[in-house]
This record gives C-alpha cells, structure tokens and sequence, in this order.
C-alpha cells in the first residue's frame, strides 16, 4: 500500500517580495480511519498521515496535526509570506512512522 | 414552633432570591445540554485550548449540504493581521457528531501572512464544524457552522 504515496505540491510561480501566496499540498494515501471493517468483520487498523510540516531554508512554517477524520489523499493549503528565496521542504509523517518528504523551490524576485 | 411565615423578611427574600438564581443557572445550562454538541467534543476542547473562547474572528467555509460525507471541503480563516505581535499561533478543528471529535490542528506564526487554511475532512453524519483559534496573546476564538451531510463517510 505504501509504495504509491505520492506528494504533490503546487507553489505559485512569479512571487514578489513580500507577497502572501497559498501553498496547496496533496499526498495520496488511503488514511485508513481504523473505523472500518473488512469481509470478515474485523477492524481494519488504523493508518493515517498523523503530521505534516513545512520548512523554509530549515525554520518550520507550518504544521499540521491530523486525525482520521481527515479525507483519504489529504489535501491541505495555507499561506505564506513571501520574504526570501529557498527550498520550502514538506515532511508527512504516518502512523508506521512512514516519512514521506518533498521540496520545493521558492523564488521570490 | 415558628412557621415560615414568622421568619424576618428579610431572610424570606434572600430565600426567595436565591430560588430564582437557582433557576436562572438550570435554564442556562438546559440549551447547552440538549444541544448536539456531545460530551466529547467539549472535552477535547477544553484538552486544546484552557480559556474559554469567545465567537467571533473565524470564518469557516464549508458545503450546507455535502453530498459525500468522505470527502468535505472546508476552509478556515481567522482574521488577524499575522504580525509578528499579534498573529494566529493555532487553529483546531473539531466535528461534533464523528466517532472521534477532532479533525485537525494547525500551527501557524507571523510567517504565513494570511490565517486561512482549507482541508477536506470526513463526516460520519450531519453535524456541526467547530473551529477556535489561538492568538498570540492567549485569546481564543470560535465559529461553528452546520453541514448536513448525504452520505456519511465513516464507515465507507
């Protein structure tokens, strides 16, 4: 199951110093809510993305705490200040202790 | 044997008085307990934030009626002016009526520039949203919004 997690990012391109920009992040995972019961009528356990956080050049800049009632293929966008160039990093962290990680440039004119 | 009746009046007010303070406090708690908000939900938000928070600041986003209760868009905005005095330091999302009653927490600071967040949750059944942001100075606060969902996605 883990072996098509895939992140997706999408950064705006053309940022100008000072601007305020959404970052949208995607990754697929079935986040299983470990409410759910298979043919036999056993629980399926769960397994989700329990965090996910975001980095500028190695100082965090948003974090998310998730639960199971987050959607399967967790989807999540926020804001950023844009005040420098450099690698935005994303790491989701799984209940196996899965980490999934990503970067991105940034580039502010 | 001395009756009611022979007691200073005084005494009789304040009885009187306090008879009414008693009811006042039941029927302002009565709406809290029969709303659907269940005990759950409460606690975890007392858990997350220790003051009591206040309506106001937060606008949540979300369908009035979501068809597929697997997959609801939600968006989160707080209005702050995200400074570096004066920002949103988190947002916690939280669903009244799902086996579990959180969704989300985020952790924001001066560097996000705007306090909005969307995320896609999952509701069992039709339900209240709750949302309560913490400032930087330690205030608290709250919207909910109502979303009747179709289909629960729970279970699914």
């Amino acid at each position: 199951m883990s072996t098509d997690i895939k992140p997706r990012i999408r950064v705006p391109q053309g940022i100008k110093r000072g601007d305020v920009v959404e970052i949208k992040t995607l990754i697929s995972h079935p986040m299983e809510s470990g409410q759910r019961k298979d043919t036999d009528g056993k629980i399926i356990p769960r397994m989700i993305i329990n965090r996910m956080s975001v980095a500028l050049n190695g100082k965090q800049v948003f974090e998310a705490r998730l639960e199971p009632a987050m959607s399967a293929n967790p989807y999540l966008s926020f804001f950023l200040k844009c005040t420098q160039s450099g690698t935005l990093e994303f790491t989701w962290t799984d209940d196996n202790g899965g980490l999934y990680k990503a970067s991105q440039a940034l580039t502010v004119a | 044997m001395t009756s009611l009746l022979h007691l200073p009046r005084r005494s009789r007010g304040l009885n009187r008085r306090q008879a009414f303070a008693a009811i006042g406090t039941a029927c302002a708690f009565a709406p809290v307990a029969a709303e659907a908000t269940p005990e759950a939900a409460r606690k975890l938000l007392g858990d997350l934030i220790k003051v009591a928070p206040k309506a106001g600041k937060v606008r949540i986003d979300a369908p009035e009626i979501a068809e597929n209760g697997n997959t609801v868009p939600v968006t989160v905005t707080v209005d702050s002016p995200m400074s570096p005095t004066d920002y949103v330091r988190a947002i916690h999302v939280i669903a009244d009526r799902n086996p579990q009653p959180g969704v989300a927490s985020f952790m924001l600071g001066p560097d996000n520039g705007k306090a909005e967040v969307q995320l896609r949750m999952r509701m069992a059944e039709s339900q209240n949203v709750i949302v309560v942001a913490e400032m930087s100075d330690g205030s608290a606060w709250t919207a909910t919004r109502e979303v009747k969902v179709t289909i629960g996605g729970c279970s699914t």
